[in-house]
């Protein structure tokens, strides 16, 4: 089973929720697909890392071929190459690694080679296995190393897969939920959270996921996320309450099941709501 | 103009309530929002008049006229994105393709075209006194590095003889990130005091400092741990990067916000911090 977890919002606790999810499971696999600003390997700090480096292609210029025809430069869409002073110039930064110059060049003065953009991290931490994804500083997409992380995932169906997605709803948070049978919407109660909470309730919608939200950082009074979701008759899985103990713990990245009693009931009780819903989704309605 | 750009890595830590805070001292007469993937400083702005709103489109996606399509199967192979399916005849997934052109290059048959899609909208905000300039992306679409480039020309280009731009930056590090950073004159990274936050606060840094970016920090909610506090006051100090202040966490900072207002227009504790973060900020920026 494929969990992914989601909010918008940064900040929301999509991390707190996927780290204790998965430490909670049997047996289970925590992805960390938000490779901007991965955390998830600061809670379970794993063991026995391999490190796996993630390329992709750019193109490389041969100057005694190029001949300055500029098909390359009219074809890129991204605007990624230029001909200025008589030498045609890659700006690698801004490439989507199409290979249409390469392909179209009339001289073959266009070959590519493969950059380094990130890496991917696998070790364990107790029965969890962590897969982490790291986006170098400086590179615009993370989305390749993210492919990559997923790709691993389908030899190993068995598992709770748990997928901490990146914030926001672009193309880097679309391809995290891509594979995912349930979604997982974090929420804060403030006008932001609601806000973006719309947005995020709007994805899972195209893209046709079931999905339930936790309520984090909850207060007494009124909860606008709350609102939001009994309006639209949005399953709840959870209230976390806002509570001084469980930010210390986050804030010093311990995870919480596995240090309170409470909050392993909490999560444990979390992760039998949301195996119900995937169970129920699964069974076709008669 | 001199624009400063507010940025944290991780998000959450309380760009938009510093921002607002921000605009509302400094009487802002341009500013904006380059989070479009989750814009949320409209909600706060307090502007009573609609925007002028335009659309935004991205790059042309692929599609395929299955009419002239002879299934030979050449763009599936040459596609790089995986946006081509076979299934139940030739077509694109426009949610994955990324615009590049190269299978319609590659068509022998002439059945791809490179169509146009809307793929978010721009707001421009404006009266006699200022200009708030603001993105949404539409659901399913890439390219935010070009709708943030936008955005920011937008406000520009509205608010020709303004001295100050106040500009609200988008979590992470990657291509919104860097799109913003281009030609502003100072960052103010909001850290917040705990691993995750520290940890993400060092790739923010690494990634302005590439553009020889002026880097200044504040710490929000500095009181709910203080050894992690004390930790980036260090880490900062190692670095030569000035710490502006901290700014504690307060509950009524959410009233605030949760009434459309920003923290300055209430008295409360980190009302005050903000409004002594802001005085050193300006110093800083125009220093």
């Amino acid at each position: 089973m494929r969990i992914a977890v989601l909010s918008g919002k940064g900040g929301t606790g999509k991390t707190l929720v996927s780290v204790n999810l998965a430490a909670v499971a049997q047996d289970a696999v925590y992805i960390d697909c938000d490779v901007e600003e991965p955390n998830g390997h600061l809670f379970f700090k794993p063991q026995h890392v391999q490190e796996e480096r993630i390329t992709r292609k750019v193109p490389v210029v041969d100057d005694t071929l190029c001949n300055g025809c500029r098909k390359c430069v009219d074809f890129c869409r991204f605007n990624a190459l230029a001909y200025i002073k008589d030498r045609l110039i890659v700006f690698e930064e801004i490439c989507h690694s199409c290979g249409g110059c390469v392909m179209l060049c009339p001289e073959n003065a266009l070959t590519e080679r493969d950059k380094v953009i990130g890496k991917v991290h696998k070790g364990r931490s107790g029965s969890v296995r962590v897969h982490t994804g790291i986006l170098n500083t400086g590179e615009t997409s993370g989305v390749p190393i993210i492919k990559k992380l997923l790709a691993g995932i389908k030899g190993i169906p068995d598992s709770t897969v748990v997928i901490d997605c990146p914030p926001g709803s672009a193309c880097i948070v679309m391809e995290s939920i891509r594979d995912a049978d349930y979604c997982i919407l974090v929420a804060e109660p403030t006008l932001f959270g609601v806000h973006n909470l719309s947005m995020v309730y709007d994805l899972v919608k195209l893209f046709n996921k079931p999905f339930g939200v936790i309520l984090n950082k909850c207060l007494e009074g009124e909860n606008p996320a709350e609102a939001f979701c009994l309006e639209r008759a949005i399953k709840i899985l959870s209230h976390i309450p806002f509570r001084s103990d469980l930010g210390l713990l986050t804030s010093n990245a311990e995870i919480a099941v596995r240090k309170d009693e409470q909050y392993r009931a909490l999560f444990s009780n979390l992760l039998d709501v949301v195996m119900k819903e995937v169970q129920c989704e699964a069974t076709p309605h008669p | 103009m001199k624009q400063l750009l507010i940025l944290s890595g991780k998000g959450g830590t309380g760009k938009t309530t510093i921002a607002s805070a921000f605009i509302k001292l400094s009487h802002a007469r341009a500013y904006a929002d380059c989070d479009v993937d989750a814009p949320n400083l409209h909600l706060i702005a307090g502007w009573n008049a609609g925007p002028q709103v335009t659309d935004y489109y991205g790059l042309p996606k692929a599609v395929i006229d299955s009419a002239l399509c002879t299934e030979c199967g050449r763009c599936k192979e040459r596609c790089r994105f995986d946006a081509i399916s076979a299934k139940d005849g030739y077509s694109i997934d426009p949610l994955t393709c990324e615009g590049c052109g190269v299978c319609e290059y590659i068509c022998p048959a002439g059945a791809i075209t490179m169509e146009q899609t809307v793929a978010g909208e721009l707001m421009l905000y404006s009266d006699a006194e200022k200009v708030f300039s603001t993105a949404q992306l539409k659901m399913g679409s890439g390219t935010s590095g070009l709708l943030v480039t936008e955005v920011k020309k937008k406000m520009k280009a509205a608010s020709t003889d303004a001295d100050l731009a106040i500009i609200d930056g988008s979590p992470g590090i990657g291509c919104p990130v860097i799109a913003s950073l281009s030609g502003v004159d100072m960052v103010l990274i909001v850290a917040e005091p705990s691993v995750s936050g520290i940890s993400d606060m060092e790739r923010i840094i690494d990634t302005a400092g590439r553009f020889g970016t002026k880097i200044v920090v504040c710490i929000n909610k500095y009181d709910t741990n203080i050894e992690n506090t004390e930790r980036i006051e260090e880490l900062c100090e190692d670095r030569g990067l000035p710490v502006l202040g901290r700014i504690v966490f307060d509950s009524e900072a959410v009233r605030a916000i949760n009434n459309g207002q920003s923290i300055v227009e209430i008295d409360c504790a980190s009302g005050r911090e903000v409004r002594a973060v802001y005085e050193k900020a300006m110093e800083s920026l125009f220093a």
